[in-house]
């Protein structure tokens, strides 16, 4: 494992960049999860439908959907958090050995 | 005690030290850094001054140090930081010692750098060589096909430029014998590979296109020895005939700063030479390692204690800068000096003279002796790392009077507060407070690293504002319930859905009537209702009137306050007429008009509103109460600035929000306007009876005096000078005045920059929000997840740069000028200069900030 893609400032950018992202992700899923209406503009919704039945199904699975969509980004993130700290533990440890 | 308040007392003392004494004495006090001295003779240059030499002697150890440590730099060794405590000021007769050391160094260090250059020169123009001989050889290689190379190269030249030869040259006859006499001559040579084309070009004009250039580049750049840098160079021969031409091919290379190297004729000379540059090369290579080894050493020996050295020699350095503003008394036992010094720490002071005395082995002890004097003493605030940012920010504006009241203690709240209503978000108030709050809780470790880049050096400087700033941000925030421009919904809206399914249906905008079941009735606990965030229709006019109002209450809080820190400048120093001229109107002035506005807006906020069971009734009374006959605060307040009444548009409302009104409004504006003549003509008018007064009796004391026969001249030039101040008091008085009356007014719509830019923060964090992220989650399908992942990382971006680092700047700017103008205006005047004591760790900071 010797693999040195990034500099030490892109190492350090994606870290903080991913456990915010992990942060607000985790919670915006949870908050899509609970159907928290504050999110409801950002819903996938097309058209506007005449069938109240329909309607609500189409909010509820938009709402799921995002939820789950929400927790993929922030699986994402996890991965570019590890990969991120490898990269600046690698860029550490080399400095130090220097 | 000491406290922001005011700065500190300061009280100036003459000092006495014996001669032995002063440097032991002048070192203490330096390491205690709480003595300004000042220089008693001014009027003695540089050069003249008693302790010259020493200076001088240091800033040769100095310049030393610096040519030391450039080397040190040179070579890339670490510098030891100093370990554990900073080294006390040698004595003097260490000093001695120390130039010695850096004596040996330098020259030890010149002699090295010189070998190693002479070492390198001669390394360098034997590696010319050596491609000389290397290149060459191809050329001469090309025509192998004549016996003689010579001759070879002539029918290679021949072969070029036929025409040319053929005449003058005769090389028709073509016997061996023959051509040995025309033998073309040649040279070879290195230039610079950038001279290359204008050489070319001047040799084949200056001898009429009667030479033969070949070249070829070296491909490995040489070192240029003394510029050490990396040069490319060319190889070059040229052939011609005749000595006239040889001249004149020397002149041209001279000019072109050719070297020009000797190159044998013959294939076995040239190949035995360059056997013979190799193995010198070989050893050059050798004795340069060696040398290099040995200023390495040298100069690792030395960068273990170079930073100890810096200090040492700025220490003694800056005692015997100091020393030369001292005075020698008439023995020239003694030396005097005259220092400013806080009141409070003539003890610590009194402690280091002793210390000193002591280390010096001197038997008298140094005096100490207050002096009375009329001069404005230095600004002095003991500030501590948490205090300093805040007290740097007022500094900027001016240093405060001598014991004048201090605004840095009331910033520490107000300039975060204000700061926060311009930048009320919840999120990015939290990203500003992680950020200040790692740099607070890595302090020690950062402070250390001391990186360079200005923009982090404020950054850190302001660390505690910065963690203060984002802080009351998320506070704020909280208020205005915005998280990245949504809201959270911690304690259940107070707003009710009570529409039926098919009005739901059919229309396009809803709207939910506070006068009706649709409003519990009771507020949201805390800050905004999170409703709010959905009305896209009328969420921006009800956070403007909201926002606006907050606006105006504050800022003339704010005013009000600055104008009562003015009493207590007062009262300080003794301006009891300014209270009375001054103060009070300025107050009431801004009372009767602003203020009262204030009251408007609370009365407006209590008296107007749904009366809870009678939704809608038509009831007169309940009307008179409800929202529809809310009355505009602006309007109201321009009406009764013009003395003027609007009709009554609405017959079922009052004309009044209470009773005698009108009334009232115009006793408080008439009041409001005699507070100005009060103010242009109050103190003016007082000083002339004072001078008055004083003038009757200083005749009646010259008549005194004339009867006795004693001169008593002086105090007729001194009411003629007051004379004259008259008519600037008016002047001053009158400015005063108008930017008082004035600026209340354009102060108090100043604080409407604070719902602005509140509003400007909202609505860019909305933008954001709305175009980067939306984009991600309004994508279908599990696709979203990985758009969502993409579209984030822009959205942090914009959120970081755009939303924190420039709104922030801009609130920052805002926030400082409501400060600087808007608060210290009404009190604070800003015309003292600063205590800068005499102190070691100041003069090391400073130094090793220039390098």
């Amino acid at each position: 494992m010797v693999c040195k893609l990034c500099g030490p400032k892109l190492s350090l950018c994606g870290l903080i960049l991913s456990v915010w992202g992990i942060i607000q992700l985790t919670l915006m899923g949870v908050f899509y999860y609970i159907r928290s209406v504050a999110l409801l503009e950002d819903l996938p919704l097309d058209g506007t439908p005449h069938d109240i039945d329909h309607f609500i199904a189409e909010v509820e699975s938009g709402y799921t959907q995002n939820a789950y969509n929400c927790w993929i980004a922030a699986l994402l993130y996890v991965v570019t958090l590890v990969v991120s700290g490898h990269q600046f533990w690698m860029n550490n440890r080399s400095s130090v050995s220097m | 005690m000491g406290s922001l308040f005011r700065s500190e007392e300061m009280t100036l003392c003459q000092l006495f030290l014996q001669s032995e004494a002063a440097y032991a004495c002048v070192s203490e006090l330096g390491e205690l850094g709480l003595v300004q001295f000042r220089d008693l003779n001014p009027d003695v240059n540089a050069f003249q001054r008693k302790f010259v030499n020493e200076v001088r002697r240091c800033d040769e150890m100095e310049r030393k140090l610096r040519y030391l440590e450039k080397e040190i730099r040179r070579d890339g060794i670490p510098m030891l930081e100093i370990p554990g405590e900073c080294p006390e000021a040698p004595q003097p007769r260490e000093m001695i010692d120390l130039e010695a050391t850096f004596e040996k160094l330098e020259n030890e260090l010149r002699e090295v750098n010189q070998n190693a250059e002479a070492l390198k020169r001669n390394y360098l123009e034997l590696t010319e060589l050596k491609h000389i001989l290397r290149k060459t050889q191809v050329f001469f290689d090309e025509h192998e096909g004549g016996a003689n190379t010579t001759e070879s190269m002539t029918r290679a030249l021949i072969a070029d430029d036929p025409n040319k030869h053929m005449g003058h040259v005769q090389l028709g006859l073509r016997d061996k014998q023959e051509s040995l006499e025309f033998l073309p001559c040649f040279v070879a040579g290195v230039i610079l590979r950038e001279r290359i084309p204008a050489f070319e070009r001047m040799l084949w004009r200056a001898c009429r296109g009667n030479v033969f250039l070949r070249q070829a580049e070296i491909d490995t750049p040489l070192e240029d020895p003394s510029s050490s840098d990396q040069v490319y160079k060319s190889v070059f021969i040229i052939f011609f005939q005749g000595d006239q031409l040889k001249t004149r091919v020397k002149k041209i290379c001279e000019g072109f700063r050719a070297t020009l190297y000797p190159c044998p004729e013959a294939p076995a000379d040239r190949r035995e030479m360059a056997m013979g540059v190799m193995t010198r090369i070989e050893d050059l290579n050798t004795v340069l390692g060696q040398t290099q080894d040995h200023r390495h050493r040298v100069l690792v020996a030395a960068a273990k204690n170079i930073k100890n050295w810096f200090v040492k020699v700025r220490k003694i350095k800056a005692i015997y800068h100091t020393l030369n503003l001292f005075n020698l008394d008439v023995t020239q036992k003694c030396l005097i000096a005259e220092c400013w010094v806080p009141a409070l720490d003539m003890e610590t002071i009194q402690l280091a003279l002793r210390r000193g005395t002591e280390r010096s082995g001197s038997s008298v002890p140094p005096i100490l002796n207050r002096m009375e004097t009329a001069e404005y003493p230095p600004t002095y605030n003991r500030t501590n790392k948490f205090t300093s940012a805040f007290q740097n920010l007022i500094y900027a504006y001016g240093v405060a009077t001598y014991r004048e009241v201090n605004p840095a203690p009331y910033t520490i709240i107000t300039f975060p507060f204000l700061f926060a209503v311009m930048f009320g978000d919840l999120g990015h108030g939290a990203l500003m407070a992680i950020f200040g709050f790692w740099m607070c809780y890595k302090e020690k470790p950062l402070q250390a690293k001391k990186i360079d880049s200005e923009i982090w050096t404020i950054f850190f400087g302001g660390r505690y504002i910065i963690l203060l700033m984002g802080l009351f941000s998320m506070y704020t925030g909280l208020i205005y319930n915005d998280i990245f421009s949504k809201s959270l919904n911690i304690f259940g809206s107070s707003w009710r859905n009570n529409y039926n399914l098919t009005t739901l249906q059919e229309n396009k905008l809803l709207q939910l009537n506070p006068d009706s079941p649709d409003y519990t009735q009771t507020p949201y606990p805390f800050g905004i209702d999170p409703v709010w965030q959905l009305a896209e229709a009328n969420k921006i006019i009800f956070m403007n009137a909201y926002k606006m109002k907050i606006s105006i209450i504050i800022g003339v809080f704010h005013m009000l306050f600055g104008v009562c820190l003015s009493l207590w400048n007062h009262i300080y120093f003794k301006r009891r007429i300014s209270i009375y001229v001054e103060f009070i109107p300025q107050i009431m002035f801004l009372t009767l008009l602003f203020f009262y506005m204030v009251l408007l807006m609370f009365i407006k906020w209590v008296s107007y509103g749904s009366t809870p069971p009678y939704w809608g009734s038509q009831d007169p009374e309940i009307v008179r109460t409800s929202a529809y006959c809310a009355p505009s605060i602006l309007i109201t307040f321009i009406n009764m600035m013009l003395f003027k009444t609007d009709e009554n548009t609405r017959p079922v409302c009052d004309d009044t929000m209470y009773a005698g009104q009108i009334g009232l409004q115009k006793f408080f504006v008439i009041l409001a306007l005699l507070c100005v003549p009060v103010m242009l003509f109050g103190k003016p008018y007082y000083i002339m009876q004072e001078q008055k007064k004083r003038a009757r009796q200083g005749h009646q004391t010259i008549e005194g005096a004339a009867e006795n026969g004693a001169a008593g001249g002086a105090p007729v030039p001194a009411a003629a000078h007051q004379d004259e101040e008259i008519s600037e008091v008016f002047i001053h008085q009158a400015i005063h005045t108008i930017e008082y009356v004035l600026g209340s007014i354009s102060h108090t719509a100043s604080y409407l920059r604070l719902w602005a830019l509140s509003l400007a923060h909202a609505q860019l964090a909305e933008v954001a929000w709305n175009m980067l992220l939306r984009k991600g989650l309004m994508s279908q399908g599990y696709a979203g997840g990985i758009m969502l992942y993409v579209v984030f990382a822009g959205w942090a971006a914009i959120s970081v740069s755009i939303l924190v680092l420039m709104e922030g700047l801009s609130a920052f700017l805002h926030t400082l000028r409501l400060h600087w103008v808007e608060f210290q205006s009404k009190f604070y005047a800003g015309e003292g200069y600063l205590f800068q004591p005499f102190s070691f760790e100041i003069i090391l900071d400073s130094a090793g900030a220039d390098e």
